[in-house]
């Protein structure tokens, strides 16, 4: 196809009105029972149905002219040219890294010089920290999902292990926050060594669903196991301080220590740099075990398994080192989620979490450091950008913030559609000869291993 | 004597809708080998259709008992067509464009379905249980011991077991007797000899998830008929479940996958009644993950060579 002329198609316009038709066909299908309809329950506890004739046949429009449009496209757009060089973005990601860093550092200051002392608070907790902490959860995941190709659907369970193991240890034998983040990591990582033993020599798709049930095991073991876990009422943790004082209006407390005036402030920037530091920290270790033999085995893993086994790499401890790092930073972020919450709870670790620390792993781009950066800014600071749009909910009879995962799922599915490496997906040689050329995701031939 | 055999009928009918669902996830696992993770959210779908159905015929023709049993076998028709059109979009829009993409692409491309499944039905339905009018009422009393309890099965229960076994009659008869399912059957075993050979295979990859979905959704109109009530989020642990089941049964054989569903709607009621109810879904994670280790090809499944 490609060394002859491709004729350029001319846009038949019977046969995309018929196969617009279609499609809107198939819509009447798919939204009748569920759009067109709702079954509610009315006072009387009776079920009786609600009728939206306008919402059904906007979406049957939008269907329509969606499909309409997608074929005029596909039908006047220039044949695309197989892109072998790395695109705009990844050319430009030495250079955007360390502004990104910078900008993540500045971060508390800007809002606080822009928002003043009690605006910055929702930006620097809600954003920030909660931005900062699905970073460092996707470079964790990134170790085990984009590194060595493992496809890992439970690794909430990682973070839950992490979280309760603070709130535990800090409330039964008063271990601060610093003493209970090593033990949480290693904690962790023990419970991945532990899962990843026996199941590691799983297809890919046995292992994800495995790693899935894990992290379901996990959680109703959190919510039964009541003396111990405190059930679905949840167990209280100490909110971190700040190497022992804490950040309290007290004689005691942090602003009285060093002669400031008490606000809140100082104990959120506190724990933005804490999350800050631990996310650098991930991202440093990652990039250095990159070059290490381990990493480049995980990167071989990932492309060929079976020619990484006939090489001579024990893929079984290969996977399992991804596991247990992976995991290992999983409990780190746990503990410091515990810190900051000062309240866990196991509805804190379902199912949907792992969903969205993969969706963040995949939108970025897997293996890709910065692409995870990007896709938590995206799904993470937009869903708490959604709540900024509640003024909306009388023109639209809805909570903005619900279509957050609908969101999100469409996002995976469009993505694999349409870029399957993700927003970033440079592959850089490890090994080059005089000069470093990153190629394009799309050129590189996968095995099937 | 009496709570076992009561545990063993509800086990065996909670297994029939496990099946029901297993096959559909069998079926796509053994032609384009993925796991086809949205399955469950589709069996949750289809029981919405069946719910919504059920209140349209009733509110056309009022409630009575000649009425009730339209409604059921109208329910059953529009949830199994409905079904089918949603599988077969999701196929078209999410699945095959990946055909060649790499390994995981098609797993997360459902993964993502499925969680814009269930978002889809909260935001149309509403996140609230949905409770129906009781379906069928009633039931045999098979046995009463002298302290009381009876043994009884339910009159929905029956039509569970009559519909199951109605089902995977027609259904095996599809598979191993017609065109179609040789074809299917060649898919499995070569895509692209097949295709050489003359089989359509997108055709063929395209009813296979039409009948897998059709499937779930009597699954899902039994499901309704027998707890009375769904919700949004009523996909994922039966979904999980199921796939236990098509693994246990050793993934890609078709009377696996109804074996492992009954196995594993047994041992989940066994383990309910004597152990505790507590931990029951625990009791099914615990299962996959036993199979899948020690017995990776399941009961009735070929061990998996790996060619090179």
């Amino acid at each position: 196809m490609r060394d002859t002329a491709v004729v350029k198609p001319r846009f038949d316009a019977v046969a995309a009105l018929k196969d617009a038709g279609f499609w809107t066909l198939v819509g009447v299908g798919l939204f009748l029972p569920l759009i067109y309809f709702q079954a509610n329950q009315a006072m009387n506890n009776e079920m009786v149905l609600v009728q939206r004739p306008g919402l059904f046949f906007g979406m049957l429009a939008f269907i329509f002219f969606g499909r309409l449009l997608m074929l005029l496209r596909a039908a006047t757009r220039r044949p695309a040219k197989p892109r072998t060089g790395p695109s705009l973005l990844q050319r430009f990601e030495p250079s955007v890294q360390p502004v990104m860093i910078l900008l993540l550092g500045l971060f508390p200051v800007l809002s606080l010089l822009l928002a003043g002392q009690a605006g910055s608070l929702k930006w620097v907790d809600n954003f920030g920290v909660q931005i900062l902490i699905y970073i460092m959860l996707g470079w964790g995941l990134n170790i085990v999902v984009g590194l060595a190709g493992l496809l890992d659907l439970g690794y909430v369970a990682f973070y839950a292990v992490g979280s309760y193991t603070y709130a535990l240890l800090a409330q039964h034998f008063g271990f601060s926050f610093w003493l209970c983040l090593p033990v949480a990591g290693v904690l962790a990582a023990f419970w991945g060594i532990l899962l990843g033993f026996p199941v590691l020599r799983l297809r890919g798709d046995y292992l994800a669903i495995v790693t899935l049930a894990f992290g379901e095991i996990i959680y109703m073991v959190a919510l039964n196991w009541t003396d111990f876990t405190g059930g679905g009422a949840g167990i209280s943790a100490p909110k971190i301080d700040f190497f022992g004082i804490p950040f309290t209006a007290n004689d005691d407390g942090f602003a009285a220590v060093f002669g400031l005036e008490f606000t809140p402030v100082y104990r959120t920037i506190f724990l933005y740099y804490t999350i800050f530091f631990l996310a650098l920290f991930t991202a440093f270790v990652t990039m250095r075990l990159k070059r290490l033999p381990i990493g480049r085995a995980w990167e071989a893993l990932r492309e060929d398994e079976i020619a990484c086994q006939s090489l001579g790499i024990n893929t079984t401890n290969t996977k399992l080192t991804a596991f247990a790092i992976g995991a290992m930073f999983g409990g780190f972020a746990g503990c410091f989620f515990g810190a900051r919450q000062g309240f866990i709870s196991p509805e804190s670790f379902r199912f949907i979490e792992s969903a969205l620390i993969l969706a963040i792993v995949v939108l970025g781009g897997m293996g890709s450091l910065l692409g995870v950066v990007l896709a938590s800014i995206a799904l993470i600071g937009g869903s708490e950008l959604l709540r900024e749009f509640e003024f909306l909910k009388p023109y639209i009879g809805d909570d903005p913030v619900k279509y957050r995962m609908l969101i999100v799922g469409l996002g995976m599915v469009m993505m694999m559609i349409w870029r399957p490496r993700g927003l970033i997906s440079t592959r850089e040689p490890t090994i080059f000869l005089k000069k470093r050329k990153s190629i394009s995701g799309s050129l590189v031939k996968e095995g099937h291993g | 004597m009496e709570v076992f055999l009561q545990q063993l009928i509800n086990g065996v009918t909670l297994g029939s809708i496990y099946g029901l669902i297993a096959i559909g996830y069998t079926m796509v696992f053994g032609i384009i080998g993925m796991v086809n993770f949205a399955h469950g959210d589709l069996f949750m779908v289809s029981a919405f259709v069946a719910l919504i159905t059920f209140l349209v015929v009733t509110a056309l023709f009022g409630v009575s008992s000649g009425v009730i049993v339209v409604a059921l076998i109208a329910c059953l028709i529009v949830g199994m067509f409905i079904a089918s059109l949603y599988n077969w979009a999701i196929e078209r829009i999410a699945y095959r464009p990946l055909r060649g993409s790499f390994r995981l692409a098609p797993l997360i491309s459902a993964i993502g379905m499925s969680i814009l499944l269930v978002n889809y039905v909260q935001i149309a339905q509403g996140a609230r249980n949905k409770p129906t009018p009781p379906m069928l009422r009633g039931g045999l009393t098979l046995m009463e011991s002298p302290t009381g309890f009876t043994v009884e099965l339910a009159y929905k229960q029956i039509l569970i077991f009559v519909a199951t076994a109605i089902l995977l009659a027609v259904f095996w008869y599809i598979v191993s007797h017609t065109s179609l399912g040789r074809a299917q059957r060649a898919c499995e075993q070569d895509r692209r000899m097949a295709a050489l050979l003359g089989v359509d295979v997108d055709r063929t990859i395209s009813i296979t998830f039409i009948i897998g979905a059709a499937l779930a959704s009597v699954a899902g109109v039994m499901y309704l008929v027998y707890y009375g009530v769904v919700s949004y989020n009523d996909g994922f642990i039966p979904g999980v479940k199921a796939f236990t089941a098509a693994v246990l049964g050793g993934i890609g054989s078709l009377p696996g996958a109804v074996i492992g569903g009954l196995l594993i709607g047994v041992i989940e009621t066994m383990w309910s009644a004597y152990f505790s109810i507590d931990y029951k879904d625990v009791a099914a994670f615990v299962i996959l993950i036993v199979v899948l280790i020690f017995m990776p090809q399941g009961i009735l499944g070929k061990p998996d060579v790996e060619k090179v």
